[in-house]
């Protein structure tokens, strides 16, 4: 539902169906809601059933790379006599994302089903949510309702009767958004600085404590029980689009819009309707510009284009975009993008956790060259040295952090160009907010 | 990457060093409540490296912040060197190496919250704490201001945390409103 708003007739309500019902949060709640009806079943299942059962679904990563989460699984081999684990990534960091939050602050149990599923499917014993430093309500929810679930004995070392052992714990993050990133996020609960690790190896080889791994994010999780429950076909008719996109997806949206908040949608929804109708469209007096849709490191897009989008993994990329997490960034026509741009290369700077030369030096440089263009004083050579950053930036670093910092400000460049030369002829767009 | 206060400036109430919790007391003393539960968490992990995030949090939470000495201690505990500690610490922002205001308030400017006014909401804490400046703390030792980047909770803007509170929709007219709670 469209949380913090009423429920649009338009969404899709799967997930997020009760978010805002605090009643949902308990066990006992959460049984009556149709919970934990799918995990009992499951555990009796044959691990490689449940995958295949989630590859013919088409469920895809929901935390930004869409890589399909069956075939995710399918790398770990059942039986090789080593510890596996699971890792649920509920780093939520990106900006223009907060949908993973109000999974675990409203269905806490949802997430719970969700992994333990997940953990039978891989043969892992032992699941590590790993929740972002910041989030301390949804950290206190899960942590409540893990409790509840191991004294009533659906998770523990007997999980639902089964004689399967499944342990849960959330591992909490100290400020850093490079542990979204898989291999920055095993490296944190190993107790070691977030920087992400050189792959190959991969998880499923060698992750966490050097076990074969699988990191989810939390919808992804969150979605596995509806689809035990409902069948493969169920969630694959959820889809609007392209073929490849199927099921449900959470779409968070925030800045100059009149309802910010969480729609779920099927994929494939018209993003010209999901804006205008299901968000109420901008402001009073305003007009929309610029969205970037999945989160701030995918290229940003003119309205113009966001119109004619229809919302997957496959219909974002027609634009040059990406789906990415579902974080829709919406700026009106009172932004300046030549601000809004250096405000969150600054971000990349921030975070950059300074292994590659490239990302330390090219995320930092890039924000000093943006900020001295927002102040009046930069040239036109500065945008070409910009581009010229970004190809040194990108797919050269360990990780894609290096990647998108120049993605949403390249493409920002070469959509709203007029605007970043207005700033350096000194002649500021009369219809751009004057930077500060 | 460290938001830690600067050491210079009106309205720092202490000095900023790394040893301000001379003679040290031991958090994790055999038989004490932290120490119990820094055993069920280490239960947890196949390596005692992996309680390093938790033991650090457990120390944060007991006194505020984390000392040179609070990190030695923490690496005689889980088998690490003080200087490995010291690394993991400086890498992540939520661990204070410095003592902080009795209040610690961070304020999300990342873009979502940006292009919805927070840098209006920054400044009205500053004035209103008495803090004047990022990183300072104010005078009667009460309030700590720094900005942090994105809190993940962009269609609130603008969230805030003031210690472990996490509270969203601050706008500049609810800042002094919020102030009375943490007074």
């Amino acid at each position: 539902m469209g949380y913090p708003h009423k429920s649009h007739p338009r969404e899709t309500p799967i997930l997020s169906k009760y978010f805002g019902d605090p009643e949902a949060r308990t066990l006992e709640g959460w049984k009556v809601r149709g919970g934990y009806k799918a995990l009992p079943m499951a555990l009796a299942t044959d691990p490689v059933a449940i995958q295949n059962i989630v590859k013919e679904s088409g469920l895809r990563g929901r935390g930004g790379a869409g890589f399909p989460t069956g075939l995710k699984w399918s790398f770990m081999k059942i039986g090789d006599g080593k510890p596996h684990y699971l890792c649920c990534n509920a780093d939520e960091s990106e900006p223009g994302t907060f949908k993973d939050r109000e999974i675990m602050r409203w269905t806490p149990h949802q997430l719970i089903e969700g992994c333990a599923i997940t953990a039978h499917a891989i043969g892992a014993e032992t699941t590590y949510i790993y929740i972002r430093g910041e989030f301390t309500e949804p950290i206190a929810i899960m942590e409540k309702a893990l409790d509840e679930a191991r004294a009533a004995g659906v998770i523990g070392p007997n999980a639902c009767g089964s004689g399967k052992t499944i342990n849960m714990w959330v591992h909490r993050g100290a400020g850093a958004y490079i542990c979204g990133e898989e291999t920055a996020l095993m490296n944190s609960i190993e107790g070691r600085r977030g920087n992400p690790r050189i792959k190959p190896p991969f998880p499923a080889v060698a992750g966490v404590f050097g076990m074969p791994t699988t990191v989810n994010n939390v919808e992804t999780l969150a979605a596995v029980p509806h689809i035990l429950n409902n069948g493969a076909e169920w969630y694959k008719a959820m889809c609007l689009g392209s073929p490849k996109s199927t099921g449900s997806k959470l779409f968070s949206v925030c800045g100059n819009v009149a309802r910010p908040g969480n729609y779920e949608v099927p994929m494939g929804f018209p993003f010209k309707d999901f804006l205008y109708d299901l968000c109420g469209g901008p402001l009073p007096g305003r007009k929309f510009k610029a969205i970037i849709p999945g989160g701030s490191s995918v290229p940003v897009i003119t309205i113009e284009e966001a119109e004619q989008v229809k919302m997957d993994y496959e219909g974002f990329m027609e634009f040059g975009t990406m789906l990415g997490s579902g974080g829709v960034i919406i700026f009106d026509d009172a932004q300046s993008m030549p601000r809004q741009l250096a405000r969150l290369a600054r971000f990349y700077a921030h975070e950059s956790c300074a292994q590659c030369t490239q990302c330390r030096e090219g995320t930092a440089w890039m924000t000093k060259i943006l900020e001295r263009i927002v102040a009046g004083q930069g040239t036109y050579e500065d945008l070409d040295t910009i581009f010229e950053l970004t190809e040194n930036m990108t797919g050269k670093t360990i990780c894609v952090l290096s990647d998108s910092c120049g993605a949403p400000v390249c493409s920002g460049i070469t959509r709203f160009r007029g605007e970043f030369e207005a700033l350096i002829s000194g002649k500021r767009s009369s219809t751009v907010a004057v930077p500060a | 990457m460290s938001h830690g206060p600067s050491a210079s400036g009106g309205a720092v109430a202490q000095p900023m060093h790394g040893h301000q919790d001379e003679p040290y007391v031991p958090v994790f003393t055999a038989g004490s409540a932290p120490r119990a539960k820094l055993d069920d968490i280490l239960s947890r992990y196949p390596t005692r490296q992996a309680g390093l995030l938790p033991a650090l949090w457990i120390v944060q939470d007991e006194r505020g912040w984390v000392s040179e000495h609070a990190m030695q201690e923490v690496g005689d505990v889980l088998g690490l060197t003080a200087a490995y500690v010291k690394g993991v610490v400086t890498f992540y922002t939520m661990y204070h190496q410095h003592p902080v205001g009795q209040y610690f308030i961070q304020v999300c400017t990342t873009s979502c919250c940006n292009c919805m006014g927070a840098e209006d909401v920054v400044k009205a804490f500053l004035e209103k704490t008495g803090c004047g400046e990022l990183g300072l703390t104010s005078a009667d030792g009460r309030y700590t201001v720094i900005e942090v980047e994105c809190l993940g909770a962009c269609g609130f803007a603008t969230p805030i945390m003031i210690n472990n509170d996490f509270i969203d929709s601050v706008s500049v007219e609810k800042v002094p409103e919020i102030l009375k709670k943490y007074a």
